[in-house]
């Protein structure tokens, strides 16, 4: 395990993080962009190859380590967040990611998702979120909209859905972001912010499920409208949207005031000028809540970004420093230390 | 003892025992449990041997006064060797309604019943369901009696120190332990020296408690309430340094010595549940060996970072009892088909569901052995007494790794609380544990490498560790083909990974020591335990050969796979007895294994067996 340095830091083409496995995805899934995204991404990180662990859960999303050339480890529904935590305070060094999706990571193991992120432990996070259950052949997820029918809610299902990105912004998580699946370049520049961040980086990935849930992001995807509906939320700038950059928001009250700067250019000085580091999470689910309103667009990017100690670093300072304070631990020491008597 | 005077004391008949069972209960904010350690770190170093049995509610501060806040600590101490915490006290010291109400039964005939009778008001009998007191008329006529105001006494003892009332009342449980300490020929010593350390940023409650238990001593001393004095001289013990020792503090330390037996560090992942959470306590306050504790959110998060950090290459193990490895289960056939190695203690507790807590069992052998979905062997190996969960514990890992599979260690919360003399092993004889990850060795890093390739000797796989250069892998839990690890759906290849985990496991059963064994080969009866029985199991088996019985004893520590000596020990006898603290569980996996008609003695009252209980199976089968 040599530490990476930048004089030894290996150079990788995104073949180096292909793996020899068959890909057993529906043709035509949004996953597929997404691998040859992280691949490409992974080998750029200046990291050796050996020092990644990929961990999933159990659905389509969890597939992925399988066909990425790292170490891989594919888990049991829901876990992957607590199996990854263990591996990263095992082996700090490692480069640790966790592949899950909406079902997996929201719905069976959304209390490891809470704990993972509420901690801090620094491993990379990313959430294909389809909004539906694939591998199970379409029943509605934690994130389907209310009154989804699907072949377990024939009359449409009855529940609110959790938003993943208000939902990470709420557990304390450092880092925050959205992206989607065919947006290349956004979802690589996102997915490479997010594995520069030191602490737990949580990355939603609209994800198209082609088969049981095609279209889901279409309003959004779709190349006709997509400047009109992506707000890209970028640190220190103004918000602002449309083919012409036309549209922006401000801060009124508690909530976002939408802005036609065409027929306003004199609000132009109100606009938001959008702050990652804003730590209360206020102001991510202030521009999360938007969408609520089908005229408004979707933000994407990042949420929050804070630098925070980790929880592996916390963890092992303590070792450190019970060593450096009692000394390394003395077995024949310990047994015979408390009352003893000699026969 | 300044206060005592020779001249006035009582003169009293100096009478030697050669072993005393004793039982403190009281409410449970009594310091019952700080009294009953007490003694027995005084009778530990006034060398008898000595098995200790701590019996509490659940809850933490039931109602005071109330029969289920009753709290119990049974020590027996002895000049000779002794296997259990005896049967019935000889000595009972009840501090309150409830608690006599509670123990009375327990006290053997013309046993000494030392009562509080400041526990006795309105109140008190009224909460204990007493319509008049039992200290007055003939309801104790059965016990030797000794009625003490202990609140009062210790109150006069603290006057002028400036302690409210609820804080000199606290202190009564010294007064008692004082009087114990004259009663059987007992120093204060060792009680002082702790009450000094353990209060030393108090100086009132050092010198309240000091003064309470001398005024226990002293008062003894010189009333005439008491015609006899004990003595239980040291018991003849082997030579060598012992400490006393509880079961989860010793299993603790059997985790330490493995790490450093390996050289692996500790990563433990545990949920806090009773009776397992000390060992997650102590093992978190010895960071300096390298330990990780990490305190999961839930059971399951508990036990799947610790096949995380096993992946990475730590010893990963997690502690919980039955309900919490009933969450566990998923993860455990995750581990089975990983083949990572993993360590899971179950100290098991009353089941099912919630159960009892606090209260013993040995209830969760099957869902050791059995209790999961597929064909997912793993071996199981019992700890018999406090200090043997040490010598468990290394086991446990050393079967873990050199099998890379996951390994379950029951334990229970008999021996998990209860405590023992254990004579001290030197570090320097305890074997070594081999580890050898693949690619750090200096070979050849293989073109493709195999993580699914066996040993031929033990079937395990290699332990590749993320960060090895040319070992990159993946593993699942979906079935893999033979070899390479990769997903397979093929059925024969099922077939054949289902039979490869299988015999791996099963070769565990001639790579461990043969079955403890004692008594004649030919012996009409075997008695077969398992897990914390042993002590009760050896006391009655003793007894009944005292007394010319044909009675020989088995005990397994490798419960699962059975050890391959364990068949012909069992065909051989004419009958086969076995106690268990469950309806029959090693009963029918003995069966169904060996095809043996053997007996079941059940017991499942969240208590242990005593030697007596299974002394008289033993003579109605002989």
């Amino acid at each position: 395990m040599t530490p990476t340095t930048e004089a030894t830091a290996p150079t990788y083409t995104k073949k180096d993080f292909e793996s020899d496995q068959t890909i057993r995805w529906c043709p035509g899934c949004g996953d597929y962009a997404i691998l040859a995204t992280v691949q490409s991404v992974l080998a750029g990180l200046g990291i050796p190859r050996e020092e990644f662990a990929v961990v999933s859960g159990i659905g389509c999303s969890s597939r992925f380590p399988y066909y990425l050339s790292t170490y891989g480890f594919h888990s049991i529904h829901g876990r992957a967040p607590a199996i990854a935590t263990g591996v990263k305070l095992a082996n700090p060094k490692l480069s640790v990611w966790v592949v899950t999706g909406d079902g997996d990571g929201l719905s069976i193991g959304g209390n490891h998702l809470l704990h993972v992120l509420r901690r801090n432990v620094d491993l990379k996070i990313l959430m294909f979120n389809n909004r539906i259950y694939g591998l199970t052949k379409g029943q509605y997820s934690p994130t389907s909209e209310q009154g989804k029918v699907t072949k377990s809610t024939p009359y449409g299902s009855v529940d609110n859905p959790v938003d993943p990105v208000n939902f990470a912004l709420a557990a304390g998580a450092t880092f925050v972001a959205r992206s989607v699946d065919v947006f290349r370049q956004h979802l690589s520049d996102t997915v490479a912010a997010a594995a520069m961040h030191r602490g737990a980086a949580f990355v939603e990935i609209y994800q198209n499920c082609n088969i049981f849930n095609d279209g889901a992001f279409e309003s959004l995807t779709a190349k006709a409208t997509r400047e009109e509906k992506a707000l890209y939320l970028e640190h220190g700038q103004p918000l602002r949207y449309g083919p012409e950059k036309s549209m922006g928001f401000a801060l009124k009250g508690a909530s976002l005031e939408k802005i036609d700067l065409k027929q306003h250019p004199e609000r132009e000085k109100d606009l938001l000028i959008w702050d990652q580091e804003e730590p209360s999470g206020t102001l991510g689910m202030l521009a999360n809540h938007l969408p609520k309103d089908p005229a408004n667009p979707v933000p994407l990017g990042i949420f929050r970004r804070l630098e925070k100690p980790t929880f592996d670093a916390g963890m092992r300072a303590q070792i450190d420093a019970a060593r450096a304070k009692r000394g390394p631990g003395n077995l024949e020491k310990l047994l015979y230390s408390g009352t003893t008597w000699t026969v | 003892m300044s206060q005592s005077d020779s001249a006035v004391r009582p003169t009293r008949k100096v009478e030697t025992l050669d072993q005393v069972v004793i039982r403190f209960a009281g409410d449970s904010g009594d310091g019952m449990q700080l009294t009953g350690s007490q003694f027995t770190n005084t009778a530990a170093l006034m060398g008898n041997d000595l098995a200790t049995l701590p019996d509490f509610p659940a809850e933490i501060r039931a109602p005071a006064g109330t029969l289920a806040g009753v709290s119990g600590f049974q020590l027996r101490f002895s000049s000779y060797d002794i296997h259990t915490p005896g049967d019935a006290p000889d000595v009972l010291v009840a501090m309150n309604a409830a608690a006599l109400k509670v123990n009375l039964g327990d006290l053997r005939a013309g046993g000494l019943l030392i009562v509080n009778t400041g526990g006795f008001g309105k109140k008190e009998l009224d909460m204990a369901g007493y319509p008049k007191s039992p200290l007055e008329g003939d309801a104790l006529r059965a016990y030797r009696v000794v009625a003490v105001d202990l609140n009062d006494l210790t109150k006069r003892a603290l006057e002028g120190l400036g302690l409210s009332m609820k804080e000199a009342l606290r202190c009564k449980n010294f007064f008692a332990l004082g009087v114990c300490c004259w009663l059987f020929s007992r120093p204060l010593d060792p009680t002082e020296t702790w009450i000094k350390s353990k209060f030393a940023k108090n100086e009132q409650m050092v010198e309240a408690n000091l003064r309470v238990l001398r005024a226990g001593f002293n008062f003894a001393d010189t009333t005439e309430l008491f015609q006899t004095v004990y003595e239980v001289p040291p018991a003849a013990m082997p030579k060598g340094t012992y400490r006393n020792v509880m079961g989860n503090e010793a299993l603790s330390m059997g985790f330490l010595a493995a790490s450093e037996l390996s050289g692996l560090e500790i990563f433990l992942g545990s949920y806090p549940i009773t009776p397992a959470s000390d060992i997650l306590h102590t093992l978190a306050a010895y960071k300096n060996f390298g330990v990780t504790t990490f305190q999961a959110e839930d059971e399951i998060a508990a036990i799947t970072s610790a096949i995380g950090a096993s992946y990475a290459g730590k010893i990963g193990m997690t502690t919980t009892s039955g309900p919490g490895v009933a969450l566990k289960t998923e993860a455990l056939g995750l581990a089975v088909s990983l083949e990572l190695p993993l360590v899971l203690v179950n100290v098991q507790r009353g089941g099912p569901s919630t159960g009892l807590p606090t209260k013993t069992e040995q209830a969760d052998l099957f869902q050791a052995v059995l209790g999961r979905n597929g064909e997912a062997p793993i071996p199981v190996i019992a700890a018999a007494s406090p200090s043997d969960c040490f010598y468990a514990a290394i086991e446990a890992v050393r079967l873990a790794i050199r099998y890379m599979t996951p390994v379950i260690l029951l334990s229970d919360g008999y021996i998990a609380n209860g405590s023992e003399p254990w004579l001290l092993p030197k570090v320097a004889d305890l074997p070594k544990i081999e580890v050898r990850f693949a690619g750090q060795n200096g070979e050849p890093t293989p073109a493709n490498f195999l993580p699914y390739l066996r040993d031929e000797k033990t079937l395990a796989r290699p332990w590749a560790v993320p960060g090895t250069p040319g070992y990159e892998h993946r593993i699942g839990g979906i079935e893999k083909a033979d070899k390479t690890g990769s997903i397979s759906y093929d059925a024969e290849n099922h077939e054949r990974m289902c039979k490869l985990r299988q015999e791996k496991v099963n070769r565990i059963a001639s790579d461990c020591p043969p079955p403890e064994f004692e008594g004649d080969e030919d012996a009409d009866l075997v008695v077969l335990g398992w897990g914390s029985t042993h002590g009760a199991i050896t006391g009655a088996v003793r007894q009944a050969r005292a007394k010319g019985l044909s009675v020989a004893r088995c005990h397994l520590r490798h419960v699962w796979p059975f050890p391959v000596g364990l068949g012909p020990i069992l065909k051989r006898a004419k009958k086969v007895l076995i106690p268990e603290m469950n309806l029959g569980q090693l009963w029918r996996l003995v069966r169904s294994e060996y095809l043996v008609d053997a007996i079941s003695l059940p017991k499942v009252q969240g208590r242990p067996f005593t030697s007596s209980e299974i002394l008289e199976k033993i003579q109605s089968l002989s």
